[in-house]
């Protein structure tokens, strides 16, 4: 299971107040909460789903765009490990009324809450909040820019089914300009040492990405071929403001991950999807239902995943014994 | 009364002269300017050591904010930021609101700076009424007023045809049309140059190109009219290429540099804080390949002026999402010292270039009688500090707003005194000596 090329010792706790990015983080660092993950899923095999590890502690779940999967994941993670939630939609609150996300945080921070989580269409909106406020902020996707969480469950689900990161072929596909996917995830497996390959229409290349030590292709045939790990991106429609491409017909022509182009991927290739899912887009059917895929196991480790974030960034075992 | 400046350097490179000189004022203007001048009566200013003395430095590219967003500035702030950074003159942008676009708000403005008494201010009056670029504002009227050239500033004029039309109806004039170069198509909903730290960053890029695609037909036009453009806050090499090619085929065309543009680059979007919204400006920072020609176009005579594109808004304004907060900072008070240390200092130009690029050249592209210690003149003038070492502060600044990427540097290179009209209307008590102006 190790997948450590590092020769420093092992490290026990995360020593940050938030996670805004795995740009922050250590190899040793990203492994110590996949490796805690690992602990934390056996909770949520029990009868009983719950510890008392956050007992006592508010987090706030504060998302400025709609979300079910990473919400829900979140709250379930925070409810067995017993903190008190609360979750604020930006429709519900005082948003509406024109109050400024400085004001709504400080206005929050003035309840004393432990953490908060921040999803907001704004990159570097976590930073923002990091700055003015006490309570530890995790990022639960901002903007164009991370969405470190899903990135680390991503990790745990590729390391359950190929054990090592390092030396995997990971072909990522789809809209990359716009996803804060796919930026946490090159973070994270170039750390770990993966050969990452990523692919999709020219026009929505972000620039200067090979200078992340990514190799770029046009060519999905090229990224796929050989590849362990086959991650597909939504094709953000809403967020799609120019002239990218010319239809959804043709991209799933060009670029579309069919069955047919998979069988230039190795022979136990897994194939991942953020969601949600454009069935027919970046995605056919047949794959994302298909044998290979683990998209409902990238849900389910989201949970276990969550909860090891939680828990290390609230002290881990340091707060425990605190107790 | 009569004044002796005596035993200064002076740096007056329109009339060719840097060296030991007297200069002796009488009221507003200046007598005399030669060596060893009896003082004949005459109040003796003694000049230290060290001291520089230049004519009144003249910023062509500042936004006043007055009438209309009074919170972030007034002409009486700006002005007052404006002398404390050697500024004896500004220029400011017609983006009010409203909009400078008819001689109401131009004589307006023109009242404030005159209630202010501090720097004198050149209004730049709409290309277009409500600078919404469908048709021509009354510029003869607004030249009429006091404006000294036109600007859609904020946004580029928007047609080519528009433009066509303003070169040549500002050409009766000998006035500029002084143009924000952007492609809008290009910018689209961009916040940060578009390249690697934008990239990374998940930040919306803004390319170049977006500068230079209008530059282009700018100066294409300039050259079909024979009227003159004058390119506004210039940050890309694609830019700076087309102004030299336009300049090589003898088009009317000048250009300016602000200091950010010239010292920072896109990293700053990164590091030290990273999504700083004070980094954030209109055309943006842009990537080392461009701040390099930036100040190779500087050192070459390419670039003709100077300008700080002094853009005040509140904190609040700046104190929220990246993407949310409004473009541009304050720079009137951190001019002279950046220049000092980043281009003076290191060789790359001399002080003599260094006044071209912030009196002479922005009075002759504006056609405004200054830039010059000439015999007869008005004694607008600036008493510069090369050696003062300045740490930039900006809880001191006069201006009203706080906005600057340069809070904490330390810089060699200062001002001492600032005189408008014969009077002194600037001291820096940190520069010793600096009390004798008065």
């Amino acid at each position: 299971m190790t997948t450590r090329q590092v020769e420093a010792p092992p490290i026990s706790a995360l020593r940050h107040k938030d996670l805004l990015g795995i740009s922050d983080l250590t190899a040793d660092e990203i492994l110590l909460i996949l490796d805690t993950a690992e602990a934390m899923r056996e909770i949520g095999d029990r009868p009983i789903k719950k510890v008392p590890a956050l007992r006592g502690k508010t987090v706030v779940n504060l998302f400025f765009e709609a979300s079910t999967r990473t919400r829900t994941s979140f709250e379930i993670a925070e409810k067995r490990l017993s903190a008190d939630t609360l979750n604020i939609a930006a429709t519900a609150s005082s948003v509406v009324k024109g109050e400024t996300l400085v004001d709504t945080a400080l206005n929050l921070e003035a309840m004393a809450p432990d953490m908060i989580v921040l999803r907001h269409a704004a990159s570097g909106a976590c930073h923002l909040l990091s700055r003015i406020c006490r309570a530890g902020i995790i990022n639960a996707g901002d903007g164009m820019h991370e969405h470190p969480t899903q990135a680390l469950l991503d990790a745990f689900t590729i390391r359950e089914h190929k054990k090592s990161i390092a030396g995997l072929k990971v072909a990522i596909i789809g809209d990359l300009l716009h996803s804060r996917v796919l930026r946490s995830n090159v973070q994270l497996l170039t750390k770990l040492g993966a050969d990452v390959w990523v692919s999709g229409p020219p026009t929505l290349m972000p620039a200067g990405i090979e200078r992340q030590g990514v190799r770029k292709t046009t060519s999905v045939d090229e990224a796929v071929e050989g590849a362990d790990v086959v991650m597909l991106l939504r094709l953000q429609i809403e967020r799609m403001q120019g002239m990218f491409f010319p239809s959804l017909r043709e991209y799933f022509t060009v670029f579309g991950m069919t069955r047919e182009r998979l069988k230039l991927a190795k022979h136990d290739v897994i194939i991942m999807h953020p969601g949600p899912m454009n069935r027919g887009v970046e995605i056919d059917s047949e794959v994302a239902d298909g044998p290979y895929s683990v998209i409902l196991e990238q849900v389910s480790n989201g949970v276990s995943v969550r909860m090891a974030v939680l828990y290390l960034l609230a002290g881990g075992a340091e707060h425990e014994t605190a107790v | 009364m009569k004044r002796l400046f005596k035993g200064g350097r002076v740096v007056d490179p329109a009339n060719g002269r840097d060296g030991l000189f007297d200069v002796l004022i009488d009221g507003d203007r200046i007598v005399r300017v030669a060596k060893d001048i009896p003082p004949d009566g005459a109040h003796v200013v003694d000049v230290p050591a060290g001291f520089v003395v230049v004519p009144g430095l003249f910023d062509m590219h500042v936004h006043l904010r007055e009438p209309g967003q009074e919170h972030k500035e007034t002409v009486a702030t700006g002005t007052a930021s404006a002398v404390v950074g050697g500024f004896t003159a500004v220029a400011c942008m017609p983006n009010t609101t409203p909009i400078n676009d008819n001689a109401g708000v131009t004589e307006y403005i023109l009242q404030k700076a005159a209630q202010a008494g501090l720097a004198r201010v050149y209004p730049i009056g709409a290309v277009s009424k409500g600078s919404n670029g469908d048709q021509l504002a009354d510029i003869a009227e607004l030249r009429a007023a006091g404006c000294v050239g036109v600007s859609d500033d904020g946004r580029p004029v928007k047609t080519a045809l528009l433009m066509r039309r303003a070169l040549e109806y500002t050409a009766m004039f000998n006035m500029p049309v002084l143009e924000h170069c952007e492609d809008p198509s290009l910018k689209g909903e961009g916040v940060a140059h578009e390249g690697y730290h934008a990239s990374t960053l998940g930040l919306r890029g803004i390319p170049g190109v977006a500068e230079s695609i209008m530059a282009q037909r700018d100066i294409a036009l300039a050259e079909l009219t024979g009227g003159a453009v004058h390119i506004c806050h210039m940050s890309a090499m694609e830019s700076l290429r087309a102004v030299r090619e336009g300049k090589g085929h003898g088009a009317r065309v000048t250009c300016e540099v602000a200091p950010h543009h010239f010292t920072m680059t896109d990293e700053a979007l990164a590091s030290p804080v990273s999504y700083d919204t004070n980094v954030k400006m209109n055309p943006p920072l842009r990537a080392a390949a461009d701040r390099d020609e930036m100040l190779k176009g500087i050192a070459d005579g390419s670039v003709d002026c100077i300008a700080t594109d002094h853009a005040p808004h509140h904190y609040d304004e700046k104190k929220v999402e990246f993407d949310v907060a409004p473009f541009g900072i304050v720079g009137l008070e951190t001019c002279v010292p950046i220049c000092f240390d980043r281009l003076v200092h290191p060789g790359l130009i001399t002080l003599s270039r260094l006044i071209e690029l912030l009196s002479v050249n922005p009075s002759r592209i504006l056609n405004v009688a200054s830039g010059a210690l000439s015999d007869g003149a008005v004694a607008d003038i600036t008493i510069l500090v090369p050696d003062l070492q300045v740490t930039v502060d900006p809880a001191r600044f006069k201006s009203k707003s706080r906005n600057t990427p340069f809070g904490g540097w330390q810089l060699k290179g200062g001002v001492a005194a600032t005189i408008v009209g014969g009077r002194t209307v600037y001291m820096n008590d940190a520069a010793a000596g600096a009390g004798r102006f008065k």
